[in-house]
């Protein structure tokens, strides 16, 4: 991908993925042949770095199949937006269908995989990522309780921490669930961590990244995977 | 007599607003809103209103002018804040405005139940969560599903790209988004459009809302747009 590795190493030893970067990671592992919704947030960044070589139909909850990169600007068209309201293009063979169709594709099943942002996510698969419970900051649930219920698959993108440095990554959410058990994949700006039936098993991390810096990021133990290997960007 | 739904202006399409009124109003972000029409809601003066849209407006014009105003107290929505809802969040803070809020799927559906005849249905959507909270749950085929209410609107406002005098519609890429589900859900349809064409000249295998649900049509040539 263009955009090259982080240079934010700062003094830890290690570089902090950004958001199109975790995007980008995620979408390498976008199985060839996919239908896959891409939520708010870093989520919709994955249409801008999708593999070349696999035909993966990228679907938004407004009404599109055959979501395609964002245009340039003299190409924006203000009835051409994603989930984020960011503009997009339209791939060929894209459709355009009503809301609630838009949500029978979701609901039905007929989705391989959503990509979903976070607040929170458990060991056991729970995900939070649609209200703060802080009245200045109002609530918005959008399509993720559908997706989450519908998809066959979720995987979540989302920073390791809060900004605050507190995990993200949680024995158990403190915030209201959007719904239990359904998260899959975890993809940080620093591992790919995959939610098994015996725990969160670290696929890749970020290069100068160990397990035990990661644990302490991390409230749910970690266990490393045998073929693990270094999250480098290409 | 030939039926003829093209209303003059934006005041003839939204005469019969009044207090109390419930209201649904097309678009997702800024794709599909019917600006004028929402203006025209705000020039009627009616109060009270609940409004029943995916989002809650951004920027200072369209649905956020009429939240801004004060004459909305409560709105139905999936997703309320948005980079630019500043209106909205402010009254919401201040506890000035009611919020249901509805996962954006059983929102489209809820209304296409309203539109379709159909007294409910169970949805797996929100199982286990706080939105599910004092809703019936049943189990069918082993899974857990939530019982929920249509929704219907005593107005709809809806943006589409071309009607003909009957009401048939065709929409503009993303811009569809809530409009035919929301034409089927209102006691009166009134929809803004970017052009009008002869009775017959759409083609009938492409018409998205058919003429039945769909009441007032307004040509509106450039339809108001800002930045957000």
């Amino acid at each position: 991908m263009s955009g090259a590795v982080s240079t934010s190493t700062e003094d830890v030893g290690f570089a902090k993925l950004s958001r199109l970067q975790i995007a980008w990671r995620a979408a390498e592992m976008i199985p060839d042949g996919s239908f896959v919704n891409l939520g708010i947030g870093i989520p919709t960044l994955a249409a801008n770095v999708m593999p070349e070589g696999k035909e993966i139909v990228l679907h938004s909850e407004n009404g599109i199949l055959g979501v395609g990169p964002g245009p340039a600007e003299a190409d924006r068209d203000r009835d051409l937006i994603n989930a984020s309201k960011d503009y997009v293009t339209l791939q060929p063979g894209g459709s355009f269908f009503v809301h609630s169709d838009a949500f029978a594709m979701i609901r039905g099943g007929h989705l391989d995989l959503a990509l979903l942002g976070a607040f929170q996510v458990a060991g056991n698969g729970d995900l939070a990522n649609w209200t703060t419970g802080d009245r200045r900051f109002p609530p918005g649930v959008g399509g993720a309780m559908d997706l989450a219920a519908g998809a066959k698959a979720i995987w979540v993108l989302t920073d390791h921490v809060t900004k605050k440095g507190e995990p993200k990554i949680v024995e158990k959410c403190s915030l209201p669930l959007t719904a239990p058990g359904v998260v899959k994949r975890i993809f940080t700006d620093l591992a790919v961590i995959d939610v098994t039936g015996n725990g969160l098993v670290v696929r890749e991390m970020v290069p100068g990244l160990t397990l035990e810096r990661l644990q302490e990021m991390t409230e749910p133990s970690l266990a490393l995977a045998d073929d693990w290997k270094e999250l480098s960007v290409a | 007599m030939p039926i003829d739904k093209i209303v003059p202006d934006v005041a003839a399409a939204v005469a019969g607003v009044k207090d109390g009124d419930t209201i649904m109003i097309s678009g997702f972000g800024f794709a599909g809103v019917p600006n004028d029409l929402i203006h025209g809601v705000l020039d009627a003066g009616a109060r009270d209103l609940t409004i029943i849209s995916n989002n809650a407006g951004t920027g200072t014009e369209g649905l956020a002018a009429l939240i801004g105003s004060g004459r909305v107290t409560r709105i139905i929505c999936s997703y309320p804040r948005s980079k630019g809802s500043d209106l909205f969040d402010a009254r919401y803070a201040a506890g000035e405005i009611d919020l249901e809020l509805v996962p954006q799927g059983t929102l489209s559906e809820r209304m296409r139940a309203a539109g379709a005849g159909v007294a409910g249905f169970y949805t797996p959507t929100g199982v286990g969560t706080d939105l599910a909270d004092g809703k019936e749950v049943r189990r069918f085929d082993g899974r857990d599903y939530v019982l929920e209410l249509p929704l219907r609107a005593d107005i709809a406002l809806v943006q589409a790209y071309r009607a003909d005098r009957w009401g048939n519609l065709t929409y503009r890429k993303a811009a569809r988004n809530f409009g035919p589900v929301m034409a089927m859900a209102a006691d009166l349809t009134v929809v803004q459009v970017r052009e009008v064409v002869p009775l017959g000249e759409m083609d009938p295998e492409t018409i998205v809302t058919p003429s039945i649900f769909v009441d007032r049509v307004v040509h509106i040539d450039n339809d108001r747009e800002w930045d957000i």
